[in-house]
């Protein structure tokens, strides 16, 4: 498989189509917004902790197919973590994107990791989790993360 | 999968083929024929245009209007023959009244900066709603500066201009009204004829960016009656980095220094300093003397395979594509049918510009997707983006084809 369409294979498309956890969470402890002054798209990210654990995470916006998808899985990715955990998987997917190396990523994400092939697209997949970190340190600085 | 296309029409005898011109057209991308489709943001360079370049670098080139040897009397020839060149194209009176500069931007920036120091409170420049970005900052700028007003005009259900607005929002307040000759998102022919005249009526200065236009249709600046007209090379065929503002000589005189250096001046003492007159007086620094030669290669080309012939191929591919992207289920083509320049901006429910740009050029189709640098207009559209295809004098309406399947295939596979 080479090029563009290499994409978009059912596996993003499914989460684009019907997204997971979208919505928007009233009173979050944390939240944080990225946008794409190349595109206009926009995400914003919702999160509460307890216990040391992401309880909900959350996610809205308006993007394209792969930003959709991205989000919606960086939301399964991160639901019911422990926030140390939930923030290595963040960088993880973070460094396959830009660094390479999908071993050990879910299907799903070793499939949305191909944007590393498309430069002006990787902005589009690494939005979504950037925001969920910041949202993380939101939620942290808010005193919902570990006693 | 959608129905398919219609036979095209058979190239009809002595039918403009200008796409052998054009080295880069030769490559396949993603497997595929390269599409070439996002000429309103650059255009491909033909052969001419790369061998003028090639040849000033490897046989002319020197400081210009510096050098009293023989290569610095060729560079310099080269740059002010140049400069009637495109006197000519646009039908200024005088090459004095050409300025060399980047492009556009540049030369927006310019006038901004230069007519716009003299605006106070109570001063309004007008702009119209569907402008480019580099159109409507520099004057959004000069004007926050100055203290004047910045006024946008509405635009008609069509996206042209609402000229029954634009006449009631021209008034002896404004100082200068600046509008795209085309637009660059649905491409709109604008009557900046009218614009100019109304402009003149109330005392303002008038400015054309014509960045869209001047590949497309003949330019006279003298029947468009306009102050000032810009040109951007890279987007019809010449070099980027070069362009032009053709200027009256009377508006240049009134306009101060803006970038100062050499080449700018007169006479410098320790405590005074005459600046030249125009041209000299905006070309600070040493000139993009390459980009010039090649902008009037390109120049020389245009006129050589004759922009209506160029003008009447892009319509009918651009018609061609218009009609099967409209055929297709849930696309919305925006922008007047009729009329327009061959610019096409179009959404699909279900796809996002970006996905479907993505998906097209894996069939070697290459478009543009997003705001265009015209966030306002895409405000007033309603969408945060949009997909554009924009033809050239070397895409056919197998070109438009290609494009309209790789619409239909791309829309198959993100709904």
């Amino acid at each position: 498989m080479t090029g563009p369409a290499d994409l978009y294979s059912e596996l993003v498309l499914e989460h684009a189509r019907r997204p997971h956890r979208r919505g928007r969470l009233a009173g979050a402890e944390g939240h944080a917004d990225a946008a794409n002054p190349l595109c206009g798209d926009r995400v914003e990210v919702w999160v509460n902790a307890e216990d040391g654990m992401v309880k909900e995470v959350v996610f809205d916006g308006e993007g394209c197919a792969i930003s959709t998808a991205s989000a919606s899985m960086m939301t399964d990715a991160l639901a019911g973590q422990p926030i140390g955990s939930a923030r290595d998987r963040i960088d993880r997917f973070l460094r396959a994107v830009t660094e390479g190396g999908v071993e050990g990523l879910p299907e799903e994400q070793a499939a949305l990791a191909h944007v590393r092939r498309l430069p002006m697209r990787v902005k589009c997949a690494t939005m979504p989790w950037r925001a969920a970190l910041a949202a993380l340190d939101d939620a942290e600085a808010a005193g919902g993360g570990p006693s | 999968m959608t129905a398919p296309p219609t036979p095209a029409p058979a190239a009809g005898r002595g039918a403009l083929d200008v796409r052998a011109e054009f080295p880069i057209l030769a490559q396949r991308v993603n497997g595929a024929r390269l599409v070439y489709l996002d000429n309103a943001a650059t255009t491909q360079k033909p052969r001419s245009v790369i061998d003028a370049v090639r040849r000033f670098y490897e046989e002319d080139n020197a400081p210009v209007h510096r050098a009293v040897h023989t290569l610095g009397e060729r560079a310099t020839a080269a740059v002010e023959g140049a400069r009637r060149v495109v006197a000519r194209f646009l039908g200024a009176e005088s090459p004095d009244e050409i300025v060399f500069l980047r492009g556009v931007t540049e030369a927006m920036n310019l006038l901004a900066f230069t007519l716009g120091e003299s605006l106070g409170p109570g001063d309004e420049v007008v702009v119209p709603l569907s402008e480019h970005h580099s159109n409507l900052l520099p004057w959004r700028e000069m004007c926050r500066r100055r203290g004047a007003t910045l006024r946008l005009t509405p635009l008609a259900q069509d996206g042209s201009i609402d000229m029954p607005a634009l006449e009631s929002i021209v008034t002896g307040r404004t100082r200068i009204v600046s509008v795209a000759h085309v637009t660059n998102v649905m491409g709109v022919v604008n009557p900046v004829r009218e614009v100019c005249a109304l402009a003149r009526r109330a005392g303002a200065v008038s400015v054309v960016d014509g960045a869209q236009a001047a590949c497309h249709m003949p330019i006279d600046v003298q029947a468009i009656g306009c102050d000032f007209y810009a040109i951007s090379g890279h987007k019809m065929y010449a070099p980027t980095g070069i362009g032009a503002v053709f200027g009256r000589r009377a508006r240049w005189a009134q306009a101060p220094p803006w970038q100062t250096g050499g080449s700018t001046v007169e006479r410098v003492s320790t405590d005074d300093v005459r600046y030249a007159e125009a041209p000299a007086r905006f070309e600070a620094g040493s000139p993009n003397a390459a980009g010039i030669v090649g902008l009037a290669a390109a120049v020389r080309w245009l006129e050589g395979v004759g922009i209506d012939r160029i003008a009447e191929r892009e319509s009918a591919a651009a018609a061609r594509a218009r009609e099967g992207l409209a055929s297709l289920p849930g696309v919305r083509v925006f922008g007047p049918s009729e009329g327009s320049a061959p610019v096409i901006a179009f959404d699909a429910a279900g796809a996002h510009p970006h996905d479907l740009a993505t998906l097209l050029d894996g069939f070697g189709v290459a478009v543009r997707a997003g705001h265009h640098c015209a966030q306002p207009l895409a405000d007033w559209l309603g969408v945060p983006a949009t997909t554009r295809a924009s033809f050239a004098a070397y895409n056919t309406v197998e070109d438009a084809d290609a494009l309209v399947e790789g619409v239909g295939r791309a829309l198959e596979t993100l709904r």
